[in-house]
């Protein structure tokens, strides 16, 4: 029988964590889970909390803050799918009213962007005929 | 001697120039060194999330999130445009614009409606001059892409998506071959294609259900929105990663470019110097004949 389950704590930015623990603890949605080797597969949300391992062969407990995400459990590997950042469905719905009424706004006062934007655009063009001079100059020499 | 002082002006200013675009090309390349990183960085999550996606889909079959039901007729498409913040990076934003915008027109002659959401300046300027209906935009996200920032962007389409404003999503970005070389692709992210839900990549075999906690729909939610994002993050990554690589090139072809200028300016210059010198010691030896 296995005594320990691989674990993985990654977050969308970065690999957290990976190697074998004795026993994972972690903030369920529905109230703290312990996962020891062996564990039936499921599959939960988890809170912003505290995730504890036992990290194996050396009895050192680590904790790592999440902010909430996924917990996955198969036969032999947990998985964690840790967020960057508090979620939670009123926060999203605030950032996505917020992007909605930006998006608004500035098709509103295009100018400020646009004409910015469109200064490049002259320069890019200008560029490209400094090029095309080049090139000419190349091939007539 | 007419033009002289002119010419050296001129080659001052270019050396100027090249000090400036030699200055942005380093920095180009060590963000750019950085930007390959993170997007190494975000790897194991978009594998993780992607295993469990796939598990997930295998083993439950009774609750289907929309992400995943194809829809019959095609009347509305989504597109996620991601381009850079700032210019100067060569044809990056340019060939990624062009890309979006020929979709767009074929769409349209098909007779759908087109929703854009735009990541980055660049697109979102762009977008907004071509009168495409911008629904969301995120901007300045700075040299280290944030998830946290582009949720709201995301969710917007998503929102769109489950409320059948759209029925196709797609996202169009900069891909990173190397540092030389970068393409432009369009994807199809909604519905999800059944490459994305590939079960043989994934080493766990058998079959098994999982315990859901809380239950089944919101895990299955959740883990979907959380899927999408980790593509389109990863898309940014990529882009940005790519726009630092671009801008290197362009910036180490203007300093090659000013060098040969400034190489060229010195030679006229030194050539009317000479006819100069040359002039006057005539015009003295010619009055000294006279004499």
């Amino acid at each position: 029988m296995a005594s320990t389950i691989h674990l993985d704590v990654v977050s969308a930015e970065e690999s957290i964590f990976s190697g074998e623990a004795e026993f994972v603890a972690a903030p369920a949605k529905l109230g703290e889970v312990g996962i020891y080797p062996n564990h039936a597969p499921l599959i939960t949300t988890i809170k912003p909390g505290v995730l504890r391992i036992k990290v194996a062969n050396s009895g050192e407990e680590q904790a790592i803050y999440i902010s909430g995400g996924l917990l996955e459990v198969q036969p032999g590997a947990i998985t964690v799918l840790a967020d960057t950042a508090i979620r939670g469905h009123d926060l999203d719905e605030v950032k996505a009213i917020e992007a909605k009424r930006a998006a608004e706004e500035a098709l509103k006062n295009k100018a400020s962007g646009v004409d910015y934007a469109r200064a490049q655009a002259e320069l890019s063009e200008a560029l490209a005929q400094l090029q095309t001079i080049e090139q000419l100059r190349k091939t007539t020499h | 001697m007419a033009g002289s002082k002119e010419i050296r002006t001129k080659i001052k200013s270019v050396e100027n120039t090249r000090k400036i675009t030699k200055a942005m090309e380093m920095v180009a390349a060590s963000k750019m060194r950085k930007a390959q990183e993170r997007m190494r960085m975000a790897r194991p999550y978009a594998e993780k999330i992607r295993n469990v996606t796939a598990h997930l889909s295998q083993a439950n079959s009774e609750y289907k999130h929309p992400f995943i039901v194809k829809r019959e007729k095609v009347s509305n498409v989504g597109l996620i445009v991601v381009s850079s913040d700032k210019g100067l990076c060569g044809g990056l934003n340019t060939n990624v614009l062009r890309l979006s915008l020929n979709q767009m027109k074929e769409w349209e002659s098909e007779g759908k409606k087109i929703a854009v959401s735009a990541i980055g300046n660049k697109g979102f300027s762009y977008m907004n001059r071509v009168g495409a209906d911008v629904k969301s935009h995120v901007t300045g996200l700075g040299d280290t892409p944030h998830l946290e920032k582009l949720i709201g962007t995301i969710k917007v389409m998503l929102d769109a998506y489950v409320a059948g404003e759209i029925d196709q999503l797609f996202i169009c970005y900069t891909r990173f071959i190397n540092t030389m070389k970068q393409a432009p692709i369009m994807e199809q992210l909604l519905p999800l294609s059944s490459e994305h839900l590939d079960t043989t990549a994934t080493t766990a075999k058998g079959h098994w259900d999982y315990i859901y906690e809380p239950d089944a729909n919101v895990v299955i939610d959740e883990l979907m929105t959380r899927y999408i994002e980790s593509i389109i993050y990863h898309a940014v990554a990529e882009n940005m990663a790519s726009e630092q690589s671009a801008r290197m090139v362009a910036m180490k072809a203007a300093s090659d470019n000013a060098k040969t200028v400034i190489g060229e300016l010195k030679l006229v210059y030194n050539k009317a110097r000479q006819a100069a010198i040359t002039k006057e010691i005539s015009e003295i030896v010619g009055g000294a004949a006279a004499v």
